[in-house]
């Protein structure tokens, strides 16, 4: 049962950690000068009392244990429902009255979240993925990268699959919680699709906004 | 008619205390003897069934320090029949301060069954009423509250108080549900072992002492003994003899019927309750009928056409050409005439070609006035659930069309004798709730069989039953006892027998003949001659069955037909029992119409000169004789009078 | 009408079992769902079958005993019992699929029956209030705020037929465990025990290998007694707060 609260807890964490980095993602509308700005200000944030990229190992230390937690609880609650339903006491017709495409993929959309994170780090982070050409500014790699459609195609489908996750991911965090009552319900769905609306599409922005050649 | 039994000597209630009537359930827990609590882990009990009166018993006696095994053949002991009572729990609580009082309840319930209950049992039923509330309100049964947050009580078939408490209209579901908390309580801390899915099949006799039980496990078809120092049947109500009640499809009389026959005596068999608000028949395939709360007459007004045969839809039959027969009746009471009465007087409407619906048997149920009266948002929140099931299983809307109503078999009041600590005749048995016969006589009023059920469980029988363990732990038994070896044996070939007939009848087709049989002659009208046939064609009929029936499987294995056999085949002995017991009682009297004794406007003329006794019988054998033993009953405090609600 | 029936015919506990169909002719629209099983049993049994083993008991909606996936929904497609399902929700020709609950926590017993024992030890580990008969003070001695009481009826109404368990893609009993937590929780005479009962409850329902809830809702659609979904979040609530003031595990 902690498992729950764990999940909860710190795919909250993923949440805020999204929201933020979305948040600075868009800063590439300000120009190379204020995205690299920003990022090399990321690494430099609680100088002097913190090292040079203190700041962000920690924040890379938290959400890679919050990922690791969150991975571990999903596999493990996984694994306790194949139990509880096992091979051979499967339905031969199953019908779901009521269940969204969210929340049916929750596994799955979890592992290609993933996925995606490892080639996107691999991608903007380190650059040992470099289509379109390596760079030691940020925003060239960007720049770089989003040229290209496919590039921006393959991040399309990771971030509908990030939205799809948040979209039941937020609720069920909030309902895990105890924040869920008689007559909220609704609403709770209502702002988790807005929530996860607003960071699929905050993210899609700049990919779109370098390929249709808004910013260069 | 002696042919058809033997009257033997009298019997009496050795155990009710004498004195004024409201000392000697004082009394009687003065002189019962007690059990030291150390003694009490040495004890064993057996408490066949988990309804109310099951659960109630056996977790007051777990709590108490007693080991107890308790039975009931459902899968859960939540699931026990009290669970589909909807209307309420009587208590003479007097929260509404409308007059009432323990007294008051005592005289109702007395007056209600017409005369032939103890007033004794009447009175502690009445007195320990008070405290069930409180018990089930301590356990978290959640009774409807006011907005102060007080208790709601509503006014309930034929009295004139409001003391009913209730649950919406799953009141049985709730205070079921709280006993069967109370009994997992118990279970979880060791003192109750409960088998489910376990079907008690015979009794255990040793010394002339209830010893024990045999029982089928329902899953593998073992057939297990138990032994205790005590037994308790609560198995319930035999109203399934009809096939079509308001019971649960395992309704049964096979617990109280082998101890009948391994000699406890069965009082007033044919004290039957019809009830007349049930959703009428719609099909020969329909497997029970379906209660609407007696509630709904509080505000519907039941009437029919006055023309015979007039079939327009009930909204085209303008005011003057409707019949509302109970208020023209009995102006006083109207559509809140007691029970008995009310399904007479629909049975008369339809008899008389009056009745409304498939095959004309129903009378209408109508809420137009109340919805005009009320509005429908009021009418809606009273009786919103009870309009939807309705719907549900008729496919018609009542707040547009009348509800069709006709009576239905509900409850039966005989039931194994008891005395006043509701031992049987059989030392060591003692039987609670529905299965026994001792506080509604010939009637019983709306919501106090909940009352009576708890009562029994809760305080009546945990007061009493320590008066015979006290002379216990009795000598240790094993399976090789004699008398638990042939109840074993007797068990297993009885279904042997069962599975070798491989006739070509199925078990239901018996069932629903041996219900219109019953239903036609021994139902709420009955008449010499009808009994007489009623008699020769249930022993035909057994006979055929137990040539003809056919019952496919197994014993070692989850057999519902199997199952349904044996307690048909208990039916069909009880059914003879029951007509024999209507036969000699020449009276009407409460919820039975007997055609030779009318009054001149033809209403039940009881006989309290000839009638005003107990009929006890005793088992001699199947199609043998049985022997009748009377208790007399007196009536010191109630002043015996014919009911008159006109 | 005529309906083709495939139905799950499981001998015993360790049978394989299999979808084995029939038909069953002159079905009544107003037939309920159990009587037109009734009406096939009694054409298996004259031809020297066994009939389908199912679970029912008062056919009132109300015992709770009844209850199979008909066409992949519990009970249904009315919200409601299956005993209070009519054949008029069919119609002619139809092929409908009966199954049993399935889930670890309920293992098949023979056809459609299984066996929901781990309900009752869910209760057994503290589904209760502790009040000994005769212990209990006045009924009016402690009133309850109408809107609680009503909070706590409607949680009651539960009749434990399993249906949340078969629905859940997890086979999660939470909605069960919840309704009875919030049912004792909501009332004044629960509150003693209402910290440890949840995390005691909720403990068992772990053990019984049921899955766990995310909260996707299939149990409150087809809850023939309508017990809402938030009723859960009420229990998480409840646990928290429980676990957070350090009660026992
Ligand atoms: C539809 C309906 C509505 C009602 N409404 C009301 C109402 O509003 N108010 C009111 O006061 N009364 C009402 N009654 C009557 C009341 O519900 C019952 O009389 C009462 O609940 C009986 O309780 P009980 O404990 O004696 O038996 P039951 O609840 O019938 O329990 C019988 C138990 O015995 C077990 N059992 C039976 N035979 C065997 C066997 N052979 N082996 C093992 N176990 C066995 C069963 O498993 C079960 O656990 C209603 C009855 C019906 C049918
Ligand atoms: C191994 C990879 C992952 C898997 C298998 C996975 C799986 C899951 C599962 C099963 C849930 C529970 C859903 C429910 O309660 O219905 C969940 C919730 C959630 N996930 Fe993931 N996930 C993964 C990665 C991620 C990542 C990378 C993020 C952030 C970008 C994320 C954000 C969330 C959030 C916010 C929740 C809500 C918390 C909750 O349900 O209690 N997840 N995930
Ligand atoms: S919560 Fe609903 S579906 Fe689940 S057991 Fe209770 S009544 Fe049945
Ligand atoms: S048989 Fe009782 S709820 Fe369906």
């Amino acid at each position: 049962m902690a498992l729950k609260a764990a999940m909860a807890v710190t795919g909250a964490i993923l949440v805020l950690f999204l929201i933020a980095h979305m948040y600075g993602n868009l800063m590439i509308f300000g120009g190379p000068q204020t995205f690299d700005t920003y990022s090399a200000h990321l690494r430099e944030l609680g100088e002097p009392m913190l090292p040079y990229e203190g700041f962000l190992w920690i924040m890379r230390v938290v959400l890679l244990a919050s990922v690791l937690v969150h991975a571990y609880a999903a596999v493990t609650l996984w694994m306790r429902a194949r139990r509880a339903r096992p091979a051979g006491q499967r339905y031969h017709t199953k019908k779901s009255v009521q269940r969204s495409y969210a929340s049916y993929t929750m596994r799955w959309g979890g592992v290609v979240v993933v996925l995606f994170v490892i080639y996107h780090i691999l991608h903007l982070t380190t650059n040992d993925i470099a289509p379109g050409g390596a760079s030691a500014s940020p925003y060239e790699r960007v720049v770089n990268g989003f040229q290209i459609w496919w590039v921006v195609l393959s991040y399309v489908i990771a971030l509908a699959a990030v939205g799809f996750h948040l979209r039941h991911g937020i609720w069920s965090a909030v309902a895990t919680l105890g924040g869920n009552r008689a007559g909220r319900q609704r609403s709770l769905n209502i702002i988790a699709t807005g929530l996860s609306l607003v960071v699929t599409i905050g993210f899609l922005i700049p990919p779109f906004a370098v390929l249709l050649g808004l910013v260069k | 008619m002696t042919e058809l039994y033997i009257e033997g000597a009298p019997i009496k209630d050795e155990k009710a205390p004498e004195g004024p009537i409201e000392q000697r359930w004082d009394k009687r827990r003065f002189s019962a003897k007690l059990v030291n609590p150390a003694n009490r882990r040495k004890l064993s009990v057996i408490i066949v069934g988990t309804g109310l009166a099951g659960a109630s018993a056996a977790a007051t006696l777990g709590e108490a320090g007693y080991q107890v095994t308790s039975f009931c053949y459902q899968d859960s002991p939540r699931r026990a029949h009290s669970i589909a009572a909807q209307g309420g729990i009587n208590a003479a609580k007097n929260y509404r301060n409308d007059g009432d009082s323990i007294y008051r309840l005592f005289y109702d319930t007395v007056k209600g069954g017409d005369f032939r209950s103890r007033e004794s049992n009447v009175y502690r039923l009445a007195q320990v009423s008070v405290e069930i509330i409180d018990q089930c309100v301590a356990q978290g049964v959640p009774f409807a509250r006011e907005y102060g947050g007080l208790l709601d009580n509503r006014s309930f078939g034929g009295v004139q108080v409001s003391r009913t408490f209730y649950a919406r209209g799953q009141t049985g579901q709730q205070l079921l549900i709280g006993a069967y908390q109370a009994l997992e309580r118990q279970i979880a801390a060791g003192t109750v072992r409960m088998h489910t899915r376990h079907e008690m099949l015979e009794l255990i006799v040793v010394d002339g002492r209830a010893r024990g039980v045999i029982v089928r496990d329902m899953v593998s078809g073992e057939i297990e003994t138990h032994f205790a120092d005590a037994v308790v049947l609560a198995s319930g109500g035999y109203g399934n003899v009809f096939f079509l009640s308001t019971n649960a499809m395992g309704c049964n009389v096979t617990a109280t019927w082998r101890a009948h026959r391994k000699g406890a005596l069965f009082a007033n068999p044919c004290y039957t309750q019809i009830h007349p608000t049930c959703i009428p028949v719609s099909g020969d395939y329909q497997s029970k009928l379906t209660l609407m709360s007696e509630s709904l007459r509080n505000d519907g007004r039941i009437w029919v056409p006055k023309e015979a045969g007039d079939d327009r839809d009930p909204r085209q039959i303008p005011e003057e050409e409707r019949d509302y027969y109970l208020e023209r009746i009995y102006p006083s009471f109207g559509n809140l005439v007691p029970r008995d009465i009310a399904s007479r007087a629909a049975k008369n409407v339809c008899d008389e070609g009056r009745g409304v619906g498939p095959g004309g048997l129903g009378v209408y149920l109508d809420f137009a006035d109340a919805i005009k009266r009320m509005g429908l948002p009021a009418v809606e929140a009273k009786y919103g659930n009870l309009f939807d099931m309705y719907q549900r299983i008729t496919g018609e809307n009542p707040y547009e069309v009348p509800m069709r109503i006709y009576p239905a078999v509900h409850y039966t009041m005989g039931g194994l004798w008891v005395d006043y600590d509701l031992q049987s005749t059989i030392p060591g048995l003692f039987v609670t709730g529905e299965a026994n016969f001792s506080d509604h006589g010939a009637n019983r009023l709306g919501a106090s069989a909940l009352m009576q059920g708890l009562a029994d469980g809760y305080f009546v029988l945990p007061n009493t039953i320590n008066d015979y363990l006290a002379s216990g732990p009795f000598e240790s038994l094993d399976e090789n006892t004699p008398e638990a070896k042939e109840a074993a044996d007797a068990v297993r070939a009885r279904i042997d027998k069962l599975l070798s007939v491989n006739g070509n009848r199925t078990v239901d087709s018996f069932h629903k003949e041996l219900g219109h049989i019953m239903w036609d002659y021994c139902g709420m009208e009955r008449s010499e001659e009808g009994l007489r046939k009623a008699i020769e064609r249930i022993r035909e009929l057994r006979d055929e069955f137990w040539q003809n029936v056919k019952v496919t499987g197994t014993n070692e294995e989850l057999n519902q037909a199997l199952e349904k056999a044996g307690r048909v085949a208990d039916f069909f002995e009880l059914a003879e029992l029951m007509c024999i017991d209507a036969l000699h009682r020449r009276e009407s009297c409460g919820g039975h119409f007997r055609a030779e004794s009318q009054t001149e406007d033809g209403e039940a003329l009881r006989h309290d000169d000839e009638f005003a006794y107990v009929a006890a019988w005793e088992f001699t054998g199947t199609g043998e004789q049985p022997v009748l033993h009377k208790e007399n009953l007196e009536y010191e405090y109630v002043e015996m009078k014919q009911r008159s609600y006109k | 009408m005529n309906i083709t029936l495939r139905v799950w015919r499981q001998k015993s506990r360790d049978d394989e079992g299999r979808m084995v169909t029939y038909q069953v002719e002159d079905v009544s629209p107003d037939m309920s769902f159990l009587e037109m099983l009734d009406v096939l049993n009694e054409k298996l049994t004259l031809d020297g079958h066994e009939p389908v083993a199912f679970d029912h008991d008062c056919r009132e909606g109300i015992c709770g005993a009844c209850g199979v996936v008909i066409n992949g929904v519990a009970h249904g497609p009315e919200t409601t019992t299956t005993c209070q399902l009519h054949m008029r929700s069919f119609k002619d020709g139809d092929v409908i699929d009966v199954e049993p609950w399935r889930a670890k926590a309920f293992p098949v017993i023979k056809d459609l029956v299984v066996d929901r024992g781990a309900f009752d030890r869910i209760i057994q580990a503290g589904g209760y209030i502790s009040a000994p008969t005769g212990t209990a003070p006045d009924a009016h001695a402690m009133p309850v705020p109408k809107a609680d009481a009503d909070r706590a009826f409607d949680a009651a109404t539960c009749i434990g037929c399993g249906a949340c368990v078969a629905a859940c893609p997890n086979a999660s009993g939470m909605l069960f465990t919840a309704a009875k937590v919030t049912h004792l929780g909501m009332l004044p005479q629960g509150q003693p025990e209402r910290a440890a009962r949840v995390v005691k409850m909720v403990n068992q329902h772990d053990e019984e290998d049921f899955g766990g809830c995310t909260n996707i809702g299939e149990c409150a659609a087809v809850c023939p007694k309508g017990i809402p979904l938030d009723t859960i979040s009420q229990l998480n609530r409840d646990l928290l707060g429980s676990l957070a003031s350090g009660n026992p595990k």
